[in-house]
């Protein structure tokens, strides 16, 4: 296909004005397993789905701490993830010690966006493969964000990630209205029926396979523990999924979530947010 | 290649070296004489503050703060600039007065001002707070005199945190503490005990914190020798900062006489 020519190198434009590495790197977002990120008026609540590489090994972190009030969910390249939190957390350490105060959450994410970007401009460097949601708590209230590895970041009422998260961002939508007016235990309630719906048939969620973050008011961020993450599940124990089964692709391994179509371009619209 | 840099930033060829076209020390002569010194960084070793600033007072009332500095620059014991305002509004929550090296202070008011417009720029609704200043100036203080280079000044920053007031001092040390009523200079001996004594009786409303401050100003102009009878208030409220043109104290010698010098 033509667009082979134009897609070794994230300095080469493509003819249709598309840069085919960072759509690239997108798709390696898509390779993570799922994560769910939404808020009410108070809190911002990180649900995501470990895995776990083998039966032999433990399930990968998902959540990673950033700050009293702030958090991440990573899918994607684990490594380039743990790039961008210790930078996050240098940042927001940094602030905390110079002006006594914890870090606008929104200042954090524009530093990441624009550190992502010089990775997406140079001959010599890729861009990072991991797409972050971001769950943070400061003076303007609850937050939630996404980041690409494009280094366009959204400001988001709710969002889904990784493998199959378009079920999940299909249930988000569909109950969006009710999460500004829910108390916590429904909004991590609706969370956790988002990722279920991201699930094979044969995988439910247990407290092995999930992770929980929430931060808001007098909350310093907090993953939940086995104890919490029961509690959480028994919410949502017993009831129907909606949606599910969503490909033939057994266990939640990493294969990509739709038959790779080679002859068939990324979609273009998530990739390069051009206004 | 990664390790050559590419054409708009180079990497350099070596490190440690002599930079192409210019003379080099080597490390481990002692100063190579006329000739060396022209090529060798300059930096400063302690400092001496030219251009002077005295006292500047700040008080708490029960809705906001209060700062006033007269605007005398003094070259030594020469009262030479008549026109050195040092009560700065920073933003609609904090004021910042400023005493000592008037060098120091424009070069620090301009930082500050960059900062603020930095934060404009950025124009996601929120604004440095006062504590956040007061911890930045510490930071910012403590690191120059620990290089031994010190920015020469005593600042005082007030403002409304979190909606409540808030009044803290900063000195080229990097001593920093919050109170009630604070003072430097000159004002530290002669209007601390001035302001306390008013304060312990209970809280001030705004007019009677004006007034304190206005007496404090007449009993240092008095008292202090490199004092000026035109001073500055400040005031900072939940509605806003104010910084009044600078008035003329009203001052009244006639008791001079009285005086006897043996």
């Amino acid at each position: 296909m033509f667009r082979n020519q134009y897609d070794s190198d994230v300095t080469v434009w493509s003819p249709q004005g598309r840069l085919h590495q960072v759509e690239y790197a997108m798709e390696a977002v898509k390779l993570g397993s799922a994560t769910v990120g939404l808020k009410n008026k108070q809190f911002a609540v990180l649900i995501a789905l470990k895995r776990a590489v083998s039966e032999l090994s433990a399930y990968q972190k998902k959540i990673i701490p950033i700050d009293d009030h702030i958090g991440i969910s990573i899918s994607g390249l684990t490594a380039d993830a743990r790039m961008l939190s210790r930078f996050m957390r240098t940042e927001c350490l940094n602030h905390r010690y110079s002006h006594d105060a914890p870090m606008p959450v929104g200042r954090l994410i524009a530093l990441v966006g624009n550190k992502m970007q010089i990775c997406t401009q140079r001959y010599d460097k890729r861009p990072l493969g991991v797409g972050l949601l971001v769950a943070g708590y400061d003076d303007q209230g609850p937050h939630i964000y996404q980041t690409c590895p494009s280094a366009n970041f959204f400001d988001c009422r709710a969002m889904a990630i990784g493998a199959r998260s378009q079920s999940a961002r299909t249930y988000l939508e569909k109950h969006l209205n009710t999460f500004m007016d829910s108390d916590l235990q429904e909004l991590v309630a609706h969370g956790l029926r988002a990722l279920r719906d991201t699930l094979p048939n044969e995988v439910e969620l247990n407290t092995k396979n999930v992770s929980i973050a929430i931060v808001g008011p007098k909350t310093p961020l907090r993953v939940s523990d086995e104890a919490e993450l029961t509690r959480f599940l028994a919410l949502v124990e017993g009831e129907e999924r909606r949606g599910g089964g969503a490909s033939a692709t057994g266990d939640a391994g990493p294969a990509p979530d739709r038959p790779a179509g080679e002859d068939r371009d990324p979609q273009a619209a998530v990739a390069m947010d051009t206004e | 290649m990664a390790f050559m840099g590419d054409m708009i930033n180079p990497l350099p060829f070596w490190q440690n070296g002599p930079a192409p076209a210019a003379f080099y020390n080597f490390p481990g002569n002692s100063s190579n004489g006329p000739i060396g010194q022209s090529t060798q960084d300059f930096k400063a070793h302690s400092a001496n503050p030219i251009t002077t600033t005295t006292t500047v007072i700040g008080l708490k009332f029960d809705k906001g703060c209060v700062i006033a500095a007269d605007t005398l620059g003094s070259y030594g014991s020469l009262a030479r600039f008549r026109d050195c305002p040092r009560v700065l509004k920073v933003n609609d929550l904090i004021l910042l007065g400023s005493g000592g090296d008037y060098a120091d202070y424009q070069y620090l008011r301009d930082i500050i001002e960059q900062k603020i417009i930095d934060e404009q720029c950025i124009g996601d609704g929120l604004q440095l707070k006062p504590k956040s200043l007061y911890c930045w100036l510490t930071r910012v203080l403590y690191n120059k005199r620990s290089k031994m280079d010190p920015l020469w000044n005593n600042y005082v920053v007030a403002g409304i945190q979190d909606g409540e007031p808030f009044l803290g001092a900063v000195d080229k040390l990097g001593t920093a503490y919050e109170d009630a009523t604070i003072a430097t200079g000159m004002g530290a001996y002669m209007a601390t005990p001035l302001l306390r004594d008013a304060l312990e009786k209970g809280p001030l409303d705004e007019e009677s914190a004006k007034a304190l401050a206005r007496k404090c100003m007449e009993v240092l102009f008095y008292r202090d020798a490199r004092s000026f009878p035109r001073y500055q208030l400040g005031v900072v409220t939940a509605d806003g900062v104010i910084v009044e043109d600078p008035v003329e104290l009203k001052h009244d010698w006639t008791l001079a006489h009285m005086i006897q010098m043996k």
